[in-house]
């Protein structure tokens, strides 16, 4: 069944509130930096070959024929068409091949696995050692100075996992995994977006990704794996409730609470991620509210439903309670 | 076989050409008396008479069909744009909700599919169809109805896929349709695209078949392959490239509807399916594709450039050696559109490597242009124009491939819009600016004299030239500040807005130039003064063409002794116009074209060509029913329309094809006398035959290397202890057709020895053993459940794929004997004979070969 949906016009110019950068041009990353560089050589090599060949062709359009033309002409016929781009063309794949292994070096200990769902993203930190990973969704953290290693697979359909200002794409399959890593040298908030076409809202799925320095990954780390810190005053209690009434807990978990839902993202520390509905949205109660009374029109043919038979009280208190899950 | 003139036939006794070959300038200065010259065009005229009325729709000459086909692909070039503008709209700001997710999906997905399958293929083909019997001094195409079959199936199957978008229906899984993504799609989008492209698939492939026998059988005398136009070296090319490029696309539409219909999970990895296959088979398909598309327009280039230059191409032989080095080398690219899929290290540098060395052949093609405007004394018009446009934005496209084809890069910009710049310039500069100069340049060609205006044509190049880099140029930026592709919309903080808004508004730019070229095109000419042949003072053999028009394609069939026969034989046109050549005569009133020998062009033969018909349309709206109505299930009619397409075409076959002649031999003019009947490898039906097989053979091998792929790809495969195809019975299978086949080939040799009982006993039990193995074969697999695993899947494929070939070749096996039953095939006239046996060949090679893989290697691999 296909669902026609309109987007609300007034929320979307806001949409995505916080943006993280999202540019191959601005890098905050090894991998990225080599392949800037790389473009830029390229580039100043495909300026001055193209110039050179259209200059070429507009002066032979306004020459006159002379003797011993012909022979000229076959010699340029081999030298422009064959030697020159064998060797520009072999130098720059030397150049261009040997950094591929770099690119896809192993980790430095941290994995992180992903999954694309249609679309949202399931995360699960892997540190040396573990025996079950620390689950998170629609979010990358990332320590810097150090190579983190992605183990990329996804639910039901392809998807590729891309954050420009890090490093290139890798796409993700069900029923195969793919390897890639990244390796920050940068503190700050980049954003990603995933990268093949996955159906009707693949525009709409993205996530932010946030480097810090190892020490402060190390304990931002330590309580993502905590359980969710209770609800602080009425309003929030009261959110708590309705989430467990609606049954929200059916596909959602929060950890240290009777919701342990696998279907959607992990809610645990939703209020503490940078962005809402998959980097779509900024995480505030309004949007909350929004996102929960009309997921359909936010998100065109999502699974959640959109709740848009709850009471505005209810919703807010729905929407404060999530917020509060820091 | 009593009213046969010649004795029984022993091996020696076929007619054969006789007389002086090749022609002294004696015999070509002779004069011709003008009253028979008179009395013969009368007759030529009577005999290519147009069909006027509604009649006029059954026409098969080739200018006919190429109008039709190329103005066709023009208009669903036309919608496709319509599509892109649309989306432009919706792009245009962030947040936008001019088109919501669903609708810009399909308006993507078409946009890239119309302007793939219904217009840069097909106007190559249509192109090549309207202007390849000029090149070549031939009256027609080989196989006029079968162009006219190619182009109604184009247009139903067009109408069909593309009319989708108006019902909210179309498919949305873009133009690659890469699954689970699109198995999984609930509607009828993806099957409307598996099955209408599927259709329109075999209409290219006909019309493929059909321009390479074109080019190999139907050139004038003496056009030895080094004297070849250009142009026909590229048909040549990119005809091969067709034919070996489309069959692996279909295999995989094959296994992709039998996933959507019937649920085979070839591409589902819960049950050993794998998704990676069909981008395998897509993109082996899909990277040839681009250069199907490039090359036909590097060859109006080729065609153009002589031409302004006035003067012969420099490096012909460099130029012919390229576009064969990229033909072979774009089947060694694909897997650089799956860089991003984690494949290991040494492919991607393999497949970086080989796409970086398709920059040597292209360049040398862009030095031959060079070199020959350096040479020549260039006369400024609007082609060359067009063609300097199309250099510009090429070599830049072309420029940022090398920049792609660096595996590393890729992961960075791939399915961005860095990559919807760079295919657009490839694509504008590599096809639409070439075909609008051969557009500008051919139009006095097509409109016997007439122009198109200088002013409106500059007007046009410089609105689409202009806008076309506004649009685009900026969109590699986008690219690179993160715009992933086939996103409905974007958010305001991405600050990509204004970058959008420009591109929004070239691209109406773009349009109004298209506006004022397809007015220009269109707009009345009809007292447009100064009706000039050859108006660019071309050197080519399509300029000697008959002003006013004349139905009959040439007047007679030139003796061809250069490359740019125009400049380099004088008095050609006036000895053409007076009917001095070959065949300047229609002795009996039929349609007749020459078939010449491949490599150096002697006069083989007289071929009858086929006039209008009814039955080309009726058999392309059968055949459509039999694609277009599963896409709703509704298999009964589906069967229905398909028993009535074979119909249809069985009757085509029996009342035109391999027709006995009225007399063994005639009178081409310069003394020459040639056979009006050939069989076996001298005919075109012959290499038509052949050529179709290979491609089918291609499909095949492509099925066959699915199962090598999940073997490889996947550690339980077969899965240990899995039933499979049962071992007795495709033992039998292999034994009953390789009698089969057996039985066809003996048939063949002893009804040339007049033994035509025994040969019509043998056909008989042909078709029997066939129908046997038919039936073994499905039994050995009758057990099987294919929905429960890719394996038992796959191998019922195989055998679902043979059904259908066994049921064919019965059918022609048959048709053989009922023919000779009813006397229209004779030892002298075997033509049909000698090609089903041909045809039994290549079944037969499959048919071993599937018993084989079925039945012997699951064994081995366990």
């Amino acid at each position: 069944m296909r669902v026609r949906s309109r987007l609300p016009f007034a929320l979307l110019p806001g949409l995505p509130g916080c943006t993280g950068r999202q540019s191959v041009l601005d890098t905050a990353g090894t991998d990225a930096h080599t392949l800037l560089t790389m473009f830029w050589v390229m580039l100043a090599g495909l300026v001055v070959i193209w110039v050179a060949v259209n200059g070429m062709m507009l002066v032979f359009r306004h020459l006159s024929p002379r003797r011993h033309d012909e022979a000229l002409a076959r010699k340029m016929i081999v030298g422009g068409g064959i030697m020159l781009p064998t060797v520009v063309i072999s130098a720059l794949l030397a150049w261009g091949l040997s950094v591929m292994p770099d690119q896809r070096a192993p980790g430095d200990g941290l994995r992180v696995e992903v999954i694309g769902e249609q679309w949202w993203w399931r995360v699960h930190y892997w540190p040396e050692g573990a025996e079950a990973p620390v689950v998170s969704a629609n979010e990358g953290r990332l320590p810097g100075g150090l190579r983190t290693e992605f183990d990329l697979h996804s639910d039901k359909v392809i998807h590729s996992f891309w954050v420009p200002a890090l490093g290139g794409k890798m796409d993700m399959f069900p029923g195969r995994r793919t390897m890639m890593s990244l390796h920050p040298d940068e503190a700050g908030v980049f954003r990603g977006q995933c990268a093949e076409f996955c159906g009707a809202s693949h525009a709409l799925m993205a996530f932010e990704t946030v480097t810090m320095p190892p020490e402060d990954f190390a304990a931002w780390l330590e309580h993502e794996a905590g359980p969710a810190v209770p609800p602080e005053g009425e309003v929030a209690e009261r959110g708590a409730v309705v989430f467990a009434e609606q049954g929200c807990g059916a596909c959602h978990a929060v950890r240290g609470t009777a919701a342990q839902g696998q279907v959607g993202p992990d809610l645990t520390h939703v209020g503490s991620r940078h962005s809402l509905g998959a980097g779509i949205l900024e995480p505030t109660v309004e949007n909350f509210a929004a996102w929960i009374d009309h997921t359909g029109d936010l998100k065109p043919e999502v699974e959640m439903p959109a709740y848009d038979d709850l009471p505005g009280d209810d919703l807010t208190a729905l929407a404060t309670f999530l917020m509060g899950l820091k | 076989m009593s009213n046969d003139p010649f004795p029984p036939f022993t091996g020696t006794h076929r007619p054969r050409p006789e007389g002086p070959f090749p022609p002294t300038e004696e015999m070509l200065s002779e004069p011709v008396n003008p009253e028979e010259q008179a009395a013969r065009e009368a007759r030529l005229r009577e005999a290519w008479k147009e069909p006027t009325g509604i009649a006029y729709w059954t026409a098969v000459n080739n200018d006919k069909v190429g109008a039709w086909y190329s103005l066709t692909a023009l208009f669903f070039m036309l919608c496709a744009g319509v599509l892109a503008l649309l989306m432009r709209i919706q792009l245009a700001v962030p947040g936008n909700d001019f088109l919501d997710a669903d609708r810009y999906n399909q308006f993507f997905t078409m946009h890239g599919s119309a302007m793939m399958f219904l217009f840069a293929v097909p106007m190559f083909e249509a192109i090549s169809i309207l202007v390849l019997p000029a090149f070549l001094g031939a009256r027609d195409m080989p196989f006029p109805r079968l162009s006219a079959y190619g182009y109604w199936c184009f247009l139903i199957g067009g109408i069909f896929v593309l009319g989708s978008v108006l019902f909210d229906v179309a498919p949305r899984g873009g133009w690659f349709m890469y699954p689970p993504l699109t198995t999984r799609d609930q509607g009828i989008g993806s099957d409307i695209w598996l099955l209408g492209l599927s259709f329109i698939e075999v209409a290219s492939i006909a019309a493929a078949v059909e321009l390479i026998v074109g080019v190999l059988k139907c050139r004038p005398p003496g056009m030895r392959v080094n004297l070849m136009p250009l142009y026909a070296w590229y048909v040549l090319v990119v005809g091969g490239m067709i034919l070996f490029a489309f069959p692996p696309l279909i295999a995989g539409d094959f296994l992709f509807e039998m996933e959507r219909s019937f649920d085979w999970p070839f591409f589902d990895p819960t049950r050993g399916g794998d998704p990676m296959l069909w981008q395998h088979l897509f993109w082996i398909f899909g990277h040839p594709e681009v250069y199907i598309i490039f090359l036909p327009s590097i060859a109006i280039a080729a065609m153009v450039i002589p031409t302004v230059a006035q003067r012969p191409i420099v490096g012909y032989s460099w130029i012919v050696l390229s576009a064969v080095g990229v033909g072979f080398l774009s089947f060694g690219l694909w897997v650089h559109h799956m860089f991003t899929t984690g494949l290991p290290n040494i492919s991607l540098g393999f497949f970086s490597a080989a796409s970086e060395a398709v920059v040597i052949p292209t360049g040398i093609q862009i030095f031959v242009f060079a070199a020959t405007l350096m040479v020549g004394k260039v006369q400024k018009s609007l082609p060359m124009l067009w063609i300097a446009g199309a250099l510009a934005i090429f070599v830049l496209g072309g420029l940022t491939g090398v920049m792609l084809a660096i595996a590393p890069f890729n992961w960075a910009v791939h399915d961005t819009y860095f990559i919807v710049a760079h295919l657009h310039y490839t694509l504008f500069g590599g096809m639409i600016f070439p075909v609008m100069a051969g557009v500008y340049y051919f139009y006095p060609f097509f409109r016997k004299g007439k122009m198109m205006s200088v002013t409106l044509g500059r007007w046009a190049f410089w609105l689409i030239f202009i806008g076309f880099n506004a649009a685009f140029l900026p969109m590699h930026y986008t690219g690179l500040m993160g715009m992933p592709r086939r996103v409905f919309t974007y958010g305001a903080g991405m600050d990509w807005g204004w970058l959008n808004m420009l591109s929004t508004v070239a691209s109406f730019v773009i349009a109004a130039g298209f506006a004022v070229f397809v007015w220009d095109l269109i707009r009345p000419k009809r007292d447009m003064e100064g009706r000039q042949r050859n108006p660019w003072n071309a050197g080519t053999l399509e300029w000697s063409h008959d002003v006013p028009e004349e139905n009959w394609g040439v007047r007679c069939i030139p003796f061809i002794t250069s490359r740019y026969p125009l400049w380099q034989q004088p008095k050609l046109i006036e000895r053409m116009d007076s009917g001095r050549f070959y065949l300047p005569d229609t002795e009996f009133g039929h349609r007749e074209t020459l078939v010449t020998s491949v490599l150096d062009a002697r006069p083989l033969h007289i071929q009858r060509v086929t006039g209008p018909a009814w039955i080309t349309i009726l058999a392309a709206a059968f055949t459509g029913g039999a694609f277009i109505f599963p896409t709703f299930h509704w298999y009964p009619p589906a069967i229905v329309c398909g028993a009535f397409a074979i119909v249809c075409v069985l009757y085509w076959l029996w009342t035109t094809t391999a027709q006995i002649p009225d007399a063994p031999t005639g009178d081409v003019g310069l003394g020459l006398r040639l056979p009006r009947y050939a069989a076996g490898p001298d005919a075109p039906g012959w290499w038509a035959v052949w050529i179709t097989m290979l491609g089918d053979a291609t499909a095949f091998a492509s099925l066959v290397f699915g199962f090598f792929f999940y073997w490889t790809a996947s550690t339980d495969f077969p899965p240990a202890g899995a039933p499979g195809a049962d071992g007795a019975l495709t033992a039998a299978t292999a034994v009953l057709l390789a009698l089969s086949w057996g039985a066809t080939r003996v048939a063949r040799g002893i009804h040339r020895h007049d033994r035509i009982r025994a040969a019509q006993g043998l056909m008989a039990a042909a078709v029997l053993l066939t129908a046997l193995g038919g039936t073994t074969l499905v039994l050995a697999v009758i057990d099987l459940q294919p929905t429960t695993h890719v394996y038992p899947a796959l191998v019922c494929a195989l055998v679902v794929w043979l059904a259908a070939h066994l049921f064919l070749g019965g059918v022609g096996q048959a048709y053989c004997l009922a023919r000779s039953l009813a006397g229209r095939m004779t030892p002298l006239y075997d033509a049909d004979l000698c090609n089903v046996t041909l045809m039994w060949h290549f079944i037969a090679l499959q048919a071993l070969v599937t018993c084989a893989v079925i039945g012997l290697l699951p064994g081995w691999m366990a």
